[in-house]
Formats: structure tokens, sequence, C-alpha cells
């Protein structure tokens, strides 16, 4: 089971701090294929949100294939976003380990560690995209 | 459950050209709007706007002037729709010399039938209020507690709450809002929930209700108003309204400077070099009430389904 944290001053659109945290849980093998999402009821009792924010967050989730709706019991993930590449132990966090270790050895504290990983983010793979719903829209 | 809670083909409020008289004097004048079943309504507006009026209205203790106005597909207060509705007036109606337990006792045998015990108990015993203390010894928080217990009990289709978290400290207001929403997902129960405060209701609502100066000014789904609508921030001088806003709706435009800012009803495309984003529901609410003379705006859900006469919105 996750719990979710509404951030009321982030900006980001309610169902998709839902949506981004279940992917996060779901990353971080949180949550697991068959597991159950906690129900609306559940969400809106513990966050003091609407009840429709969930379901359409939930309904995301599913049209994304991760998650899938049984009526009458609830709503279940179906795949995990866990990759065995950044669970612990493995060659590929050992290096980013290894390298942060470094980092912090050669003076870097960690807000310069972030930037620089987030530069070197952006080089490979180009600019964070925004969330679509977030609202801003150039119109210069 | 996995279903949304709204039923837009149901109706839980529908007013056709409402006037009421309050005091002798019109506290709602030419109100038409409908409400689907389902949704969680913010009624906003100013003090003396006619919020109040209006859910009296709905709970059958004004009559209408003109127009009509009905609750649940009948007629406000009626003995069909009366068991099927929930209102907690402003000022919080207890008795005084009654105990809470006595006041629930009373809860349940006002209310034969529908009365759930275990959500009222549920309630009061979270807000640790003494079953044999007195209703007149409680404080404005607890009593405020015992009374959304007594309306909540009801297992009413619809609530309408009158400015009901006003005197909640923060932790017992987010309480009672997450009862409210849980009540909601559960029985798919429409409310309706006055409001002073815009930012409190933004997450718990769905949908809104903004009336000022006795009129209903917009009504709709709040995602939909609010992408209704663009904040606007630009570089302009001179006097009048820049060009590029000519085909679209202004509700409000001020200019500090060279710098304008304007919240806009797009119609089309907004040419010209603007910074462009969606108001909050705040921003959205603060703009209409500061302009009284933006033209009201009721999304199709909101738009009334009876018959209603035209002239009624066009005069609007």
């Amino acid at each position: 089971m996750v719990e979710f944290r509404i951030d009321r001053r982030s900006g980001v659109a309610t169902y998709l701090q839902i949506v981004h945290q279940v992917r996060q849980a779901l990353r971080l093998g949180l949550l697991t294929p068959g597991d159950k999402l906690p129900t609306a009821k559940e969400v809106v009792a513990a966050t003091a949100i609407n009840p429709n924010t969930v379901l359409k967050a939930y309904r995301e989730l599913d049209r994304e294939g991760l998650v899938e709706a049984r009526p009458g019991l609830g709503t279940f993930v179906r795949r995990s976003l866990a990759r065995p590449e950044t669970a612990d132990g493995a060659p590929l966090r050992a290096e980013l380990a290894d390298w942060t270790r470094r980092a912090r050895a050669a003076g870097l504290d960690r807000e310069d560690v972030a930037a620089l990983i987030t530069a070197v983010l952006e080089d490979s793979f180009g600019e964070h995209p925004q969330d679509v719903h977030d609202g801003q829209e150039g119109n210069a | 459950m996995t279903d949304l809670t709204f039923r837009p083909g149901r109706t839980a409020l529908e007013a056709v050209g409402l006037e009421v008289r309050h005091r002798r004097r019109p506290a709602l004048n030419d109100c038409s709007f409908r409400l689907p079943a389902g949704r969680v309504c913010a009624l906003v507006g100013p003090n003396g706007a006619g919020k109040s009026t209006l859910l009296a209205a709905a709970a059958g203790l004004h009559k209408p002037a003109g127009g009509t106005l009905r609750v649940l597909g009948g007629t406000p207060g009626g003995r069909d729709v009366r068991p099927r509705v929930g209102y907690l007036a402003q000022d919080k109606p207890l008795y005084p010399n009654l105990t809470v337990a006595d006041t629930l006792r009373m809860g349940g045998t006002l209310n034969p039938g529908r009365w759930d015990e275990a959500a009222a108990q549920r309630l009061v015993r979270a807000g640790d209020l003494d079953d044999g203390a007195r209703v007149g010894s409680l404080s404005g928080g607890q009593r405020t507690r015992l009374a959304l217990a007594l309306v909540f009990a009801k297992r009413p289709e619809l609530l309408l709450l009158d400015e009901p978290m006003a005197d909640l400290d923060p932790l017992a207001r987010h309480a009672m809002t997450a009862a409210l929403m849980a009540e909601a997902a559960e029985h798919a129960t429409t409310v309706v929930l006055a409001s002073h405060v815009v930012s409190e209701l933004e997450e718990a609502c769905d949908y809104l209700l903004l009336v000022s100066g006795g009129r209903v000014r917009l009504a709709g789904e709040t995602e939909d108003l609010l992408a209704a609508h663009r904040v606007v921030v630009g570089r302009h001088e001179g006097p009048g309204a820049p060009r590029e806003f000519a085909p679209h709706t202004v509700v409000e435009s001020r200019t500090t400077g060279r710098q304008l800012t304007a919240l806009i009803r797009p119609d089309g495309e907004l040419t010209g070099r603007w910074e462009t984003s969606e108001p909050s529901l705040e921003e959205l609410v603060l703009a209409h009430l500061r302009s009284p003379e933006a033209p009201v705006l009721l999304a199709p859900s909101a738009e009334p389904r009876a018959a209603a006469p035209a002239k009624a919105r066009e005069a609007a």
C-alpha cells in the first residue's frame, strides 16, 4: 500500500501528483504487480481531496497500462516500473555511488552534485519535459 | 469503487429565474443554474451575496418569490424531498441543554430509517466529545463537529453546508473535510459547501457556483471553468484595452506602469506577445468579484434543463 502526499503549493495538478507518486512507487518497488491501490475513499479520508481527483488519477494510470480496475474489488497494479539496473548492488548503481563518493571527496556538496547531475542528464536526454497540465503556456 | 461519483444526467439542484426575497428585500434575483448529482460544489461569493439565502431556499426555508427551484427533482422542503436533504445553517442550531448523547438520540428519532448511528459515533469519538457534556458547554469547534455528525448520520443525498468549517482549527478542519470527502466517495452524496475562503475549497470541490449581488455569475466544473480562462501578462501602454483582446471576453484588466495583467475568456487564439497561464481558483473568483459587469458563464452541465425563459439568462 502507498500513501499519497498532496502538495497544494506545488502548482502541479493534484491528480498528476498522485500519478507521479504511483509511478515513483512502481520504480522503487514499493508497489509490485498484484498490489492493490488504496480505494478512493481511503485516499480522501487521509488527504481531504475530492474523490473524483483520485479516480481521475487511477484512470490515467489504467490508460497507461500500469494498473487495472477490477469492478467491485479495487484497482490493482499490472506491471512494475522497477528496473533491475537500479536495484541495490547493481553495477550501474554501484558505479554511481562510487562516483558520488569521489565528488564529495572533491569538496562538492549535495546541491553541487544535484546541479551537476541535472546538467549531465539534460545533455544526454534533453530538457526535462514539463508536465503537460501544469497550466503554463508560452504565447510569446 | 472505481466509478466517478457524479452522475451527469441526474440533477441535484436546478433554478430557473429564481427570485427569493429576504426581509422584504430581493436576496436572489433571476438566478439560473443546474447542479448535477454527485458533485462537491463550492458555493462562493462575498458576504451578503445570497449564498445563505440560496441554501436556505434549497432546504425549503424560503419560498421563491419568482421563478422555480427544484431539489432532487421535487419541491424544496417537500415531504418526499426533506428526508433526503441535510442542511446545516451557519449558526449550527443545537439545543444547549441537551447532552451530546441526547442530541444524537434525537437525531436518530427524527430520522427513522435513515440514521447511521455508527457514522455519528465515529465522528463524535474522533473529536473527544464527552457523551454526558451539555451542548451549551462545548467549544465552537466541538459544536461544529456534533452538528456535522448529526447531518452526516442522516445519510442525505444532498448536503447543504453553510460555512461549516469557519470556527474549526486547521487540524479539525482537515479532519472534517476528509470525513466529508469520504462520505461523498462512499455514497456519491452531492455536497454544496458555502464559504468565502476560496483556497480551502480548491482541493475538495469539483464544481463551482459563484454568487454575487444576488445572481449566479459562474457555474460549472471547476476544471472547465479554469480552462476557459487565461491570466494574461504583457507590456501595454496607452489608454484602453490592447487591440489583440478585441475578439475575447475581458473579465478584468489592470495596468501597473507598463505591465498589463488581465483575466480573459479566450475565443480562439490570442495574438501578440503575451505570457498566458491558467488561473488558480482564487484568481478566477476574485477577478469576477472585482468585475461585476463580466458576463455570466454557465458550463453546459450547469445550464438548466427545464424550459428556461430565454430572456432570464440574457438579462443576467
